[in-house]
């Protein structure tokens, strides 16, 4: 893992300092609301419904358990002993006050993490792939790209007050767990004739106007990454439209302009700046990279997890579900659900943080991650270990067998939360998730990806859920509207609306019905919802949703 | 603060003010207009350095517009224009905060024009904290050079 040079620990020390002068300068009157805000965002700090909120960033989704203890600490001290993981690698806590912010933002720099650029228009915390490193599948890690990334975004003073947000995700595997084609930027390592690159995608992005990124340079090579990523936010900064600020995203400047225009101006900007890149960046990149090494992997016997496989039903349950392919077939990757049933997707209590901690320093080499799909993963667990560490996360709650089944929902903040929202998602997301547990149908539907947004500005990425859900204001009533078949695997695809939405109490009986016409229509327990869905088209579930019941049109 | 000095001095108030990593100064440009040009916002576009590079070696001053600090296109513009060789002075004028002098600078700026009641409410030594632009700079480590090229 990545451990801070003497310049990042310097640089970061600085920002917190000049950060608490801001905040001192907002409260004597030097620096207007309007003019804090955007140094308030650039620091990660919202102003939410109900009070300001914090967004941590977790670079990569990468973090130790020093780190992760650290997170407790400031839900504890800070906030009311939790903290929310996001869709983008990031963790919030709700309930900080704006004086003890600075005080937060220190503590995280005694670890080495930071709040910069997780909001404003500029570009936000590079995610990857929570599997890289670990995963069977991968081309290579992505990691150390990210934080070269990372690096250079860091308070780039081109792009710190662009048109509009901007982020960029990053996988080394073929299966794509970083949903790179509905990002601003997307890159997908790549091997050209033995030499490593990159395809580099653009205009991905869900939002009100969901688009499915396309590719812009089909092979870059790996030393040409940073000036090529400065001639797309040069090209975009002068080019993106900043009269409205729902037209403002790359999306649709590469919509408006075509992705040909777009290229031929990034290709001459990039012909411009390469130069400028000397070669010190790739000096950087060479150390950054020996750091990312792949940890001494401990070998040795197995047998402790065939037994409590082949006796312990709960463990085979959690082992089936929660378990990935690591690259040694005697480790595994360990899937921690943050999905309780009932509970809110996401939320982790200072004492559960603590626990994948402890279990990341004593089974997992010292390395966590945080997924897109707002879990916590251990990458590397050598497998005889795995009953330990099941046995440690049940007494905290955290062994939950769901992930990727219907209750391993992403649900956005929502009217609980947000000062956006147009309707709750939170609770619909644990209402979905008791239903099927009382059901106990859960196993037997499998895959199944339900994704929830509160308005239309998509934080849940309904847009690439399996089943996707978008909760909107009809006349003062909340009214849930259903997406089938999207997907946010390696070929995105957005879902389609299924007609008239539903109202909060209709909205999971509705859901129900689409699950029973789904296990009435598959073809055997192989086929998967969204293979259904692709084999038979929309109508057999539009007349699920709409034919059997009383609904109430939009 | 210094906030009485500062208006003291500047009365009878000049419109604007100069910013430098020296502090608050007034504007000394003292060439022929012809010599210098004065853009306007609606001339932040892409085209705009390309359309400028025939004039650059003719010009000591090039004004560059900020109409909101949330505007971020002349940080870009002045990047391109150092790029292209432009070797005279580069001015940042309008609504900049004292918070966006590094990066100004670091963009390639020379110098910041505000107006008079954006220096009284962020005095200089808000500027001034700015000054040392140059260290803590990733962008500088990871080109293996100084930011900007200077004159
Ligand atoms: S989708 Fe809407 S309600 Fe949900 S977090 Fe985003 S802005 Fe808020």
């Amino acid at each position: 893992m990545y451990r801070y040079t003497d310049f990042d620990t310097a640089f970061l020390a600085r920002r917190n300092a000049q950060f608490r002068a801001q905040v001192e300068r907002r409260i004597d009157g030097s620096l207007t609301e309007d003019e804090f805000k955007p140094l308030r965002l650039m620091n990660g700090v919202y102003l939410q419904l109900h009070a300001y909120m914090l967004r941590v960033a977790i670079p990569y989704g990468t973090l130790n358990s020093a780190q992760m203890r650290q997170l407790a600490y400031l839900a504890e001290r800070w906030d009311k002993g939790y903290g929310h993981f996001t869709t983008r690698q990031n963790i919030q806590y709700n309930w900080p006050k704006l004086r003890d912010i600075p005080d937060m933002l220190d503590a995280l720099g005694a670890v080495g993490l930071h709040a910069i650029q997780t909001s404003g228009n500029t570009i936000r915390n590079t995610t990857a792939d929570p599997f890289a490193g670990a995963a069977a599948d991968e081309i290579a890690d992505p990691r150390p790209l990210a934080e070269l990334i990372r690096q250079w975004s860091t308070d780039h003073p081109e792009f710190q007050f662009l048109g509009r947000k901007f982020k960029i995700a990053i996988t080394g595997s073929p299966k794509d767990r970083a949903v790179t084609k509905a990002h601003d930027i997307g890159l997908r390592l790549v091997e050209k004739d033995g030499e490593p690159g990159l395809q580099v995608l653009i205009g991905g992005g869900l939002g009100r106007t969901p688009m499915i990124g396309q590719v812009l340079r089909d092979f870059l090579p790996r030393a040409d990454l940073l000036p090529y990523l400065e001639a797309v936010l040069a090209t975009y900064n002068l080019l993106g439209r900043r009269d409205n600020k729902y037209k403002a995203r790359i999306k649709i400047t590469v919509h408006d302009h075509g992705i040909e225009q777009i290229r031929q101006l990034v290709e001459a900007r990039f012909a411009e700046i390469r130069p400028d890149f000397t070669g010190a960046d790739q000096a950087l990149l060479a150390d950054i990279e020996a750091q990312f090494a792949a940890p001494t992997f401990q070998s040795g016997d197995t047998a402790p997890y065939d037994t409590a496989y082949d006796n312990d039903p709960v463990f085979r349950s959690w082992a089936d579900t929660n378990l990935a392919r690591h690259r040694r077939a005697d480790h595994a990757i360990v899937s921690i659900s943050l999905k309780a049933h009932g509970e809110t997707p996401g939320d982790a209590s200072a004492a559960q943080m603590r626990t994948m901690a402890d279990l990341a320093a004593r089974y997992g080499y010292d390395e966590l991650r945080i997924s897109h799909e707002q879990n916590v993963i251990l990458p590397h667990v050598h497998r005889a270990d795995l009953p330990a560490v099941h046995a440690a996360l049940k007494a905290q709650g955290l062994a939950t067998a769901n992930i990727g089944l219907i209750s391993d929902i992403i649900a956005c903040p929502g009217m609980d939360y947000c000062a956006l929202a147009t309707a709750r998602s939170i609770p619909i997301a644990q209402e979905i998730a008791t239903r099927f547990e009382d059901l106990k149908l859960e196993h037997d539907i499998g895959e199944m990806k339900i994704k929830i947004s509160g308005c239309i500005n998509a934080c849940g990425h309904h847009h690439v859920g399996h089943i996707g859900i978008l909760g909107l204001d009809r006349a003062g009533v909340e009214n849930y509207q259903i997406t089938l078949g999207g997907d946010g695997g390696p070929d995105a695809t957005l879902g389609s609306r299924t007609g008239p939405g539903f109202p909060a109490d209709e909205i999971v009986p509705a859901i129900e019905r689409l699950m029973r016409a789904y296990l009435a229509l598959r073809d055997g327990r192989e086929e998967t919802f969204l293979e259904t869905y692709r084999r038979l088209g929309a109508d057999p579930f539009k007349s699920a949703l709409y034919d059997s019941a009383r609904t109430k049109a939009a | 603060m210094t906030d009485t000095a500062l208006k003291t001095r500047l009365e009878p108030a000049p419109e604007t003010v100069l910013v430098t990593d020296s502090g608050f100064s007034l504007d000394d440009w003292t060439g022929p207009e012809h010599r210098s040009a004065t853009l306007a916002p609606e001339d932040l576009t892409p085209d705009l350095v390309q359309n400028l590079a025939p004039r650059l070696p003719d010009l000591d001053l090039i004004r560059v517009p900020f109409a909101s600090f949330a505007d971020g296109r002349g940080f870009t513009l002045a990047r391109a224009l150092r790029r292209m060789g432009y070797r005279g002075r580069l001015r940042a004028v309008g609504h900049v905060l004292a918070d966006q002098y590094a990066m100004a600078r670091r963009a390639g700026f020379d110098e910041v024009e505000i107006d008079a009641a954006l220096a009284a409410r962020q005095p200089q030594e808000q500027w001034r904290a700015r000054a040392d632009w140059q260290a803590h700079d990733y962008q500088a480590r990871l080109r293996g050079s100084r930011t900007a090229p200077r004159p």
